[in-house]
């Protein structure tokens, strides 16, 4: 894994299986550093309004969210011979209208970059979902990660269509743990 | 009289369009390194050692160094002695139109009202601006939007006067938080009218990244709003540390006597930027 002998310090990078079962999701605490490894269905923008748009509806969704980790991300197209092009977080906070529904049908962990709403991270302590942040602008970093792409739903968003993702050693930081703590939060109130 | 072909224009940008989004210029890359190097937090080092390693890997992989390749904004700088044989706005389209087909880069360009994608990444933003002599000079800047969302306008009353200018600059930076893929390069327009303030902080954004601006009072304000900045933000990707900013630079324009228009236009870590002269 080319992460893995990059001169950078991965030590502290704890393992972390998804789908995110009850008992490890509760174990993690903002701040926790790790890597992510498993599968993931990725959404962004244009896939949370027609997501929602279906539950309006009352219409079933493509996949069954319940227990799964949803990243926002759009990512580039991939060259040929590689399963994806550059795949880094978008900003969380255009998500935050939609996420307490789908944290309603069962959603258990969310994975972007920036602060979430007030609204979101109550939605979150009442369900025991987390949320995570990748690292953004490493997208070609993090690419590396990702080892299958499948395409879920909404191939005509282009990039703003819903991919199920094989990674291994994703890395991302806990932000939002199940007690209710913020690590930009704390990071902040450091700051004064 | 020079005369410079549209198909020459349309290769310049293509080749721009993919080499922005792969290959970061020096002078981000050097701002990177020097921040790694005096960043205080250890979670914070590591961070932009991986955001380092990003930017590596983008070159020599050819994967764009972050997934958003931006909407893009072209500068062009037209001197009267040249004449453009064919259609000088058409040709540079067609240059982010085949650079972004061919680059394997996102198409992030949409209708305001349907939210439609236009699938091209066209149209791109295009400023000309008439220069004497012979000069014909394109800057090419694809800017992501997680920054681009976190800038800002205030049309300031002069009583407020620079001290207002530069708390508006460094209250912008530090509301958006972790968002804007901190650490950034502050592109600030100060004075002129509502529209020359926000083309001015977006241009800025091409000066080498840290050069201080020719205007001494300018330069101790770009000083002081960038130590600001660090002592009150967040850090890199919000995650804490002294490197919220690399780098503020300020234009100015005159004024009316009446107004103090002050644009901030935030540009994340993944500064994509190319230039080229024909
Ligand atoms: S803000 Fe910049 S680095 Fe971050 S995701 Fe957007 S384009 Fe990429």
């Amino acid at each position: 894994m080319s992460l893995l002998r990059a001169p950078i310090d991965f030590a502290d990078f704890k393992p972390v299986t998804l789908p995110l079962a009850d008992d490890a999701a509760a174990e993690l605490r903002a701040g926790d550093l790790i890597f992510l490894t498993g599968t993931l269905y990725t959404g962004r923008d244009q896939t949370h309004r027609r997501l929602c748009a279906l539950l309006d509806e009352g219409r079933e969704l493509p996949v069954d969210l319940r227990g799964q980790l949803l990243y926002y991300v759009g990512p580039s197209p991939p060259r040929p011979g590689r399963v994806i092009g550059a795949a880094g977080p978008t900003t969380s906070y255009r998500m935050d209208a939609y996420t307490p529904r789908l944290l309603d049908l069962g959603l258990k962990a969310t994975l972007g970059k920036g602060a979430r709403s007030l609204p979101v991270r109550e939605a979150m302590r009442q369900h025991g979902a987390v949320y995570f942040a990748a690292f953004g602008g490493a997208g070609a970093l993090l690419s590396q990660c990702i080892k299958a792409v499948d395409l879920v739903a909404f191939e005509d968003a282009g990039p703003e269509a819903m991919f199920r993702f094989e990674v291994c050693d994703f890395p991302a930081v806990v932000i939002n743990d199940v007690a209710g703590r913020d690590f930009y939060e704390e990071i902040a109130a450091q700051k004064g | 009289m020079r005369i410079i072909e549209e198909a020459a224009i349309t290769r310049a940008v293509q080749e721009m369009a993919v080499a922005a989004a792969h290959h970061l210029e020096p002078d981000i890359l050097d701002a990177l390194l020097a921040a790694r190097d005096r960043e205080t937090s250890p979670l914070a080092k590591n961070v932009l050692d991986i955001l380092l390693k990003n930017a590596d890997i983008a070159s020599r992989e050819m994967i764009p160094a972050c997934q958003d390749t931006g909407i893009c904004t072209v500068f062009v700088t037209l001197g009267q002695e040249v004449t453009v044989r064919g259609d000088l706005l058409a040709a540079i389209q067609e240059g982010v139109r085949s650079g972004y087909a061919e680059g394997y880069l996102r198409k992030s360009v949409c209708d305001p009202v349907t939210r439609k994608n236009t699938g091209t990444n066209v149209p791109a933003v295009i400023h000309v601006e008439v220069a004497p002599g012979e000069e014909f000079r394109i800057a090419f800047l694809p800017k992501g939007c997680g920054s681009e969302n976190m800038s800002g306008l205030k049309m300031l009353p002069p009583s407020s006067g620079i001290p207002g200018a530069m708390d508006y600059i460094v209250e912008t930076v530090v509301k958006a938080g972790p968002n804007p893929c901190p650490p950034l390069v502050v592109g600030v327009g100060i004075g002129g009218t509502f529209e020359r303030a926000a083309y001015m902080a977006k241009k800025v954004l091409l000066r080498p990244v840290g050069r201080p601006s020719e205007r001494e009072d300018v330069a101790r304000i770009e000083a002081e709003v960038l130590a600001r900045i660090n002592q009150a933000g967040r850090g890199v990707l919000g995650l804490g540390g002294c490197n919220t900013a690399l780098a503020v630079h300020v234009e100015t324009f005159p004024t009316h006597i009446a107004s103090l228009p002050v644009a901030v236009n935030i540009q994340c870590h993944s500064h994509r930027h190319k230039q080229v002269v024909l």
